[in-house]
């Protein structure tokens, strides 16, 4: 090992891990106003619309993000259609994300008990009142410890955009591997990062977790 | 894409998949092996091991699959880990959900109800049936859910050894299209085979998952 590899490229690598973090930031953001559009989808009451919703968690929880993102690649170039590679790469993580999203909301919903929205009508609330003031705010309180673990599996998938050309944590490092000839210290470095965000991450989840403990009774 | 292109390249393609079920196969079990091996280990709570450990689970679960992989075939050779690209693959899918299979069991430990080893304990079991009769059965059955549920998200994963070269589905469908510029039909192939594969395992893994809670209430069940 020579360590002085890793502090030598470490400008390029926390610059790279920024992009890393602005892309699965992007990603999440993007993949959450899906998700909450087709949890929309999945509780209505018509029949095909929650269908719809059913397939496209189905099929984008089930195929490799890496196809996906190859997919959307060459979809898109299959049509004429010259998409930058970034906005791909934030559009593959956007849906794949979307579609976990969409079961954590869905959850998150389900976990809210019945009988706070029946006690909500009884009380003369209208319908969007409940959704509003009843529903929603216990159901993102509920979520916003399995969003943030979504948010380091996203953050770790983001790796496979670096298969797309695109100059984030894994693809610099992968430079600076076959720069130096020093691919161990390389990669050593890029872990740390990834492990350095996740870590600071996890602690984001489990405390706001133990907030939220305190706040439910 | 025509058929011809198909029949041609199904040799490689059969191959392809056989390399894809044998590293979802080999190193799923190496996994669960280690992973179970690591859960044991805690158990002993002996204080440097177990902090060990649990760097090791968080630097695997911290990290991404992809630099684990690269580390491992790249990095590898230079402290004398000299592994063709398959061995790599295999085994770096075994080291990676090795750190989930270990949280797995961990919590299947954990779910067994303490009441039960006291009652064990009492009516005179040693300390090795008790582990071997009533906290490993218990803990084996909590744990199998989220197992089944690691394996599908690990037949997912298998297709980033495409990345390093292992001769999977993926890479073989790669060289297919590059060969016949059918790129855009390949991939769509290959998205419809994957999800119909996540498809039908998490169908199974819901039937085991029915069958293994119908058990436990018939356990709860007064005699």
């Amino acid at each position: 090992m020579h360590l002085e590899v890793i502090l030598h490229s470490f400008g390029y690598l926390a610059q790279a891990a920024a992009v890393t973090l602005a892309i699965s930031l992007a990603g999440i953001l993007l993949g959450f106003v899906i998700g909450a559009g087709a949890c929309v989808a999945r509780l209505s009451r018509r029949v095909w619309v929650a269908a719809l919703a059913g397939v496209y968690v189905s099929v984008f929880r089930g195929v490799p993000l890496l196809v996906l993102l190859l997919f959307i690649y060459y979809f898109l170039a299959e049509f004429g259609l010259d998409v930058p590679a970034l906005a791909a790469a934030i559009g593959g993580l956007a849906l794949s994300s979307g579609a976990y999203q969409t079961e954590i909301l869905r959850g998150a919903l389900n976990a809210v008990p019945k009988g706070q929205a029946e006690a909500a009508v009884a009380l003369g609330f209208t319908g969007p009142e409940i959704w509003r003031r009843i529903l929603l705010p216990q159901a993102l309180r509920i979520s916003i410890p399995p969003l943030i673990n979504e948010f380091i599996l996203l953050l770790k998938a983001s790796s496979l955009v670096s298969v797309v050309g695109i100059a984030e944590l894994t693809r610099v490092s992968m430079n600076i591997a076959t720069m130096t000839y020093r691919p161990l210290e390389a990669y050593v470095g890029a872990a740390l990062f990834y492990l350095a965000i996740n870590l600071v991450l996890a602690g984001c989840g489990g405390l706001a977790e133990r907030r939220l403990a305190e706040g439910a009774r | 894409m025509s058929l011809d292109v198909l029949i041609r390249y199904a040799p490689s393609l059969i191959s392809g998949f056989g390399v894809t079920v044998m590293c979802w196969g080999v190193g799923g079990a190496l996994g669960i092996a280690l992973g179970f091996v690591i859960a044991l280990l805690f158990r002993l709570r002996i204080a440097p091991l177990t902090w060990a450990l649990r760097v090791f689970v968080e630097v695997f679960r911290g990290t991404p699959f992809l630099v684990q992989l690269f580390l491992l075939y790249a990095g590898g050779p230079y402290i004398g880990l000299r592994l063709s690209a398959t061995a790599a693959g295999v085994l770096g899918l075994g080291v990676y959900s090795s750190a989930y299979f270990a949280e797995i069991f961990r919590a299947g430990f954990a779910a067994v109800p303490v009441g039960q080893i006291e009652a064990a304990m009492s009516v005179g079991m040693t300390p090795r049936d008790t582990l071997l009769r009533v906290t490993l059965p218990g803990a084996l059955i909590a744990a199998t859910p989220p197992i089944v549920n690691m394996l599908v998200v690990l037949s997912k994963e298998t297709v980033v050894l495409s990345i390093i070269t292992v001769p999977e589905l993926m890479y073989q469908m790669q060289t297919m299209a590059a060969e016949t510029f059918t790129a855009f039909d390949s991939i769509f192939a290959m998205a419809a085979f994957y999800w119909l594969l996540v498809e039908a395992t998490s169908r199974v893994g819901r039937r085991v998952e029915a069958r293994v809670t119908a058990f436990l209430q018939e356990e709860a069940k007064p005699a």
